[in-house]
């Protein structure tokens, strides 16, 4: 390896690297507002200048590659004074407003200028105005403070892939905006006020509501989509006053979607804080014993088989756990997990799974898309392939047209037919992908859902098994998990394995159940008949609507539980907050159920219920960690069916309970459907 | 200079016609295919010449297609260059240096005839409709400051009195000749006929 001299000590870097990673190697600490390693180089904000032997004038280190031999000094006179000259130049347009700055606090500019820059300003002209530009409801400007670092124009244009942030004007008059100052049309925009060093670019919900060091920060996950991003909840006493990202290389990267950043302000209204009970067919405020009563009298009432539970999409392992437990109780096992019949054989594990990782993505040099929009399906991973696409040149190819997706792909087909065809090796496409060295599948759950789903399943995994390209090294077979609670339901075998795939959907559908239990489930399509349904939620919703007993419980911020992602990683999701009024823990909710219904618990304590789910987790490894790989076995499914490929739309900024609840996702919703309408979007 | 404002006022579409089209295409075979996009500024100079010297956003879309870009890139480059114009210009089209040479020299007396005699703010059309005068940064006639540029000739060694009468004959729509209006040749020194004794050309 070579090396590099950076305040007379040697170090070793890696070829490839550029001055200022050299020097973060050596421990020299290099300000910066431009450079950002999730973004390319621009050299444009002069703040990492550094003193390089042979060179009379200070070099950009962000943008200087390192080469052997190199001699830098960071900490001389004549960096200092090109510190303290970089500074004065940023400070000599950017208004001193810091007291009523939303970034105040968290400001790489208030705290460089501290440590780098100089107590005076030789300025005494004017300071430029800029006008404020609408960047949709996510995104505050305050464009006077910009320092023109252009790391969001870089982000809009690299990670987001949606080019409409730019800099318009020139000199002085430069201004960064969005085209004719629509909003961003990105699922990915919250990013750029991460991004943004200044306060140029600030969060519009959050806007002056707190300052970062009042609020209490809890590391957790997010159970919004299944990609479990990794987040940090800011809360102020009860209130979730902000999410932002958490660094995971393997997951997440930097970035979250806007889904999950934006929903906080969901967790603060339609809640549930007590009980309900539905009376003259009107839901009335009532007590924790009373509508436990009610429930108790009904099971007694009732057949076993004739109860049913449904799992929503926010519940964790741990709860998914003692529902199960529940039910086993019950003598029941009608339960579900599945919004909608798609086909799933719980049988390996690696039948659920995005096996190739979602770091994998970016191995892969030939993706293909089956039925599925992972765009809206899964915002983070998406932005995975494209970072594949805009690095490796990735070839990207769908089954099914799932629409703009920030890349460019090529539709090969629209219906099931041309799966057969691959799979029988007799479509153009086998002859591209026979040359892909490291190609991967992505089955979305719109495919599954067809009635040859399990052809599309089954067929497509024999195919690459036969390609060997399921094995321990690459494994190709993806499939795209949409809810947060699934891959955990299906490894604590909710559903049976030799059990009619679709038989809970069916009863539902001849409405042979009477007593419903639904599990924070509220995107669960029914038609309500006499059925006596249970809904223990967070929030107001669907469920909430239909139900004739609420049962009041916490949010995902409020409570801690295990998640799975959609990868098999084991993530702890932990509490930030306390549930509302009367709420109470999800798992705490059953333990109570249980103790008023057999006058017995349910499970000891939280831990032993802890230490059950992670022993039941198959091929566990470790928390944060991808499973183990085990040998899939095989099955034939002959049940072909020609029909096209529809995938079903997500309707984004309204996929669960959290997020209906939600003003800003609404007006966010609102923007996309008015844009649709009037046909501006390209 | 400030940032250049967008007119208000816009036509919905816009086209190459059949001539620029054509030009058009000799100026993209200049480029490899998948670097049509260097291509964006002599295609906007083509719209600006195709629209009575300005560019309509319709056009910044019609290139952005045409060069398979995202719309704001265009607008990056029709806002950067200030040759560019974003809302209408008069027929004839005054550019005034004010950049240090011509300004020591006395471009500040030729903005004033300009308020006085086309309109009180720079990139407003006059009265009847014929001619809008702007600031500019260097020109590059420096040795004949202060001038300016009407349309795509030079004026140059101006004073008040020349100035007010070329204004007056564009609205008489005979715009007199450009050059110098001190009597000299190019660029030749003042008051000096010969240079070793021949006279210059």
């Amino acid at each position: 390896m070579p090396k590099i001299i950076v305040n007379g000590k040697e170090i070793e870097f890696q070829s490839g690297m550029t001055v200022l990673q050299a020097c973060e190697l050596a421990g020299a600490e290099i300000p910066r507002f431009c450079y950002h390693e999730k973004l390319s180089i621009a050299g444009n904000c002069r703040m990492c200048l550094v003193e390089m032997d042979k060179s009379r004038k200070p070099i950009a280190s962000c943008a200087m590659p390192a080469t052997e031999g190199m001699s830098i000094k960071t900490n001389t006179e004549m960096v200092e004074k090109a510190r303290k000259g970089v500074m004065e130049f940023l400070l000599a347009n950017h208004p001193l407003d810091c007291p009523v700055c939303d970034q105040g606090g968290e400001c790489d500019l208030q705290d460089q200028s501290l440590y780098y820059g100089v107590d005076k300003s030789r300025f005494s002209e004017n300071k430029r105005y800029v006008s404020e530009k609408y960047m949709g409801p996510l995104i505050k400007t305050q464009m006077t403070r910009c320092i023109h670092c252009t790391r969001c124009v870089r982000f809009a244009t690299e990670v987001a892939g949606v080019p409409e942030i730019g800099a318009i004007g020139r000199g002085e008059n430069m201004e960064i905006t969005t085209y004719l100052e629509k909003s961003m049309e990105s699922e990915l925009s919250g990013n750029v006020i991460d991004l943004c060093p200044v306060g140029a670019l600030t969060s519009k919900p959050y806007a002056f509501s707190a300052r970062p060091w009042e609020l209490k920060k809890t590391e957790s996950i997010d159970v919004l989509d299944a990609v479990g991003s990794n987040i940090r909840v800011d809360t102020y006493g009860w209130e979730v006053k902000r999410i932002l990202p958490r660094l995971n290389e393997d997951i997440n990267e930097e970035w979250i979607s806007d889904k999950t950043r934006y929903s906080c302000d969901g967790l603060l209204k339609q809640r549930l804080d007590t009980p309900y009970v539905k009376k003259n067919n009107k839901l009335i405020k009532s007590s924790w014993d009373e509508a436990l009563n009610v429930i108790i009298k009904k099971f007694n009432e009732t057949e076993n088989s004739q109860i049913a539970g449904h799992i929503g999409d926010l519940v964790s392992l741990e709860t998914t756990l003692a529902f199960k437990k529940f039910f086993e109780l019950l003598g029941s096992n009608n339960l579900e997990f599945r919004e909608k019949n798609f086909y799933i054989n719980s049988e390996d594990k690696m039948n659920y799974l995005f096996n190739s990782s979602i770091n994998g993505i970016e191995k892969s040099d030939l993706i293909l898309l089956v039925g599925c929009n992972p765009r809206h399906e899964a915002t983070i991973l998406n932005a995975r392939i494209r970072k594949a696409f805009r690095n490796n040149k990735t070839s990207i190819f769908s089954v099914g047209d799932p629409g703009d997706q920030t890349y460019e792909y090529k539709i090969i087909g629209d219906n099931t037919q041309t799966i057969k065809d691959i799979i029988e090796e007799k479509h153009e496409f086998n002859r591209v992908f026979d040359t892909a060295k490291k190609p991967l599948i992505i089955i979305g759950e719109s495919a599954l859902e067809l009635n040859s789903g399990g052809f599309i399943f089954e067929e497509l995994k024999n195919f690459l098994y036969q390609k060997k390209l399921i094995s321990e090294k690459w494994n190709a077979l993806n499939i795209l998990i949409q809810n947060a609670s699934t891959v955990g339901a299906l490894d604590l075998k909710i559903i049976d394995k030799d059990k009619n795939n679709f038989e809970f959907f069916n009863n539902i559908k001849n409405n042979k159940f009477k007593i419903l239990y639904l599990l924070n489930s509220d995107n669960l399509k029914l038609k309500k008949n006499n059925e006596f349904i249970i809904y223990q939620g967070s929030h107001g919703d669907r469920g909430a609507e239909i139900a004739d007993v609420i049962l009041p419980s916490a949010a995902y911020t409020e409570e801690n539980g295990f998640y799975e992602n959609l990868e098999g990683r084991v993530q702890e999701c932990r509490k930030a907050s306390y549930p509302a009024g009367e709420a109470l823990e999800s798992w705490k909710v059953l333990n109570k159920l249980t103790n008023a219904y057999k006058n017995k618990n349910l499970f000891n304590s939280f831990n032993t219920l802890r230490d059950e789910v992670l022993e039941k987790i198959v091929n566990f490894e470790s928390l944060n960690k991808l499973p183990k790989y085990k040998e899939p076995s095989k099955k034939v499914y002959n049940n072909f069916e020609k029909e096209s490929i529809y995938i079903n739309p997500i309707d984004y900024y309204f996929s669960n309970s959290i997020s209906r609840a939600s003003k800003v996702m609404s007006e966010c919703r609102d923007i996309k459907l008015k844009y649709k309408k009037s046909g501006t979007n390209n | 200079m400030s940032i250049k404002k967008v007119n208000p006022e816009q036509p919905k579409t816009f086209e190459f016609n059949e001539k620029t089209k054509n030009i058009a295409q000799e100026i993209l075979k200049k480029y490899p295919e998948k670097n049509k996009k260097s291509a964006v500024m002599p295609l906007l100079y083509l719209a600006q010449k195709q629209n009575n010297n300005w560019i309509p956003l319709a056009a910044i879309k019609y290139i952005s297609k045409y060069l398979s870009m995202p719309y704001i890139s265009v607008y990056e480059v029709a806002t950067f260059y200030s040759m560019f114009n974003l809302s209408p210009v008069g027929k004839y089209f005054i550019q005034v240096c004010t950049t240090t040479p011509c300004m020591i020299r006395g471009a500040d007396k030729i903005v004033k005839v300009c308020k006085e005699k086309i309109s009180d703010k720079e990139n407003q059309i006059s009265k009847n409709g014929e001619c809008s005068w702007t600031e500019v940064e260097c020109l590059g006639a420096c040795v004949n400051a202060p001038m300016m540029q009407i349309n795509n000739d030079y004026y140059e060694d101006l004073d008040e009195k020349s100035t007010a009468k070329i204004i007056d004959s564009i609205f008489k729509d005979k715009l007199l000749k450009p050059g110098s209006y001190r009597g000299r040749k190019n660029t030749s020194p003042e008051n000096v006929k010969t240079i070793n004794g021949t006279e210059h050309a």
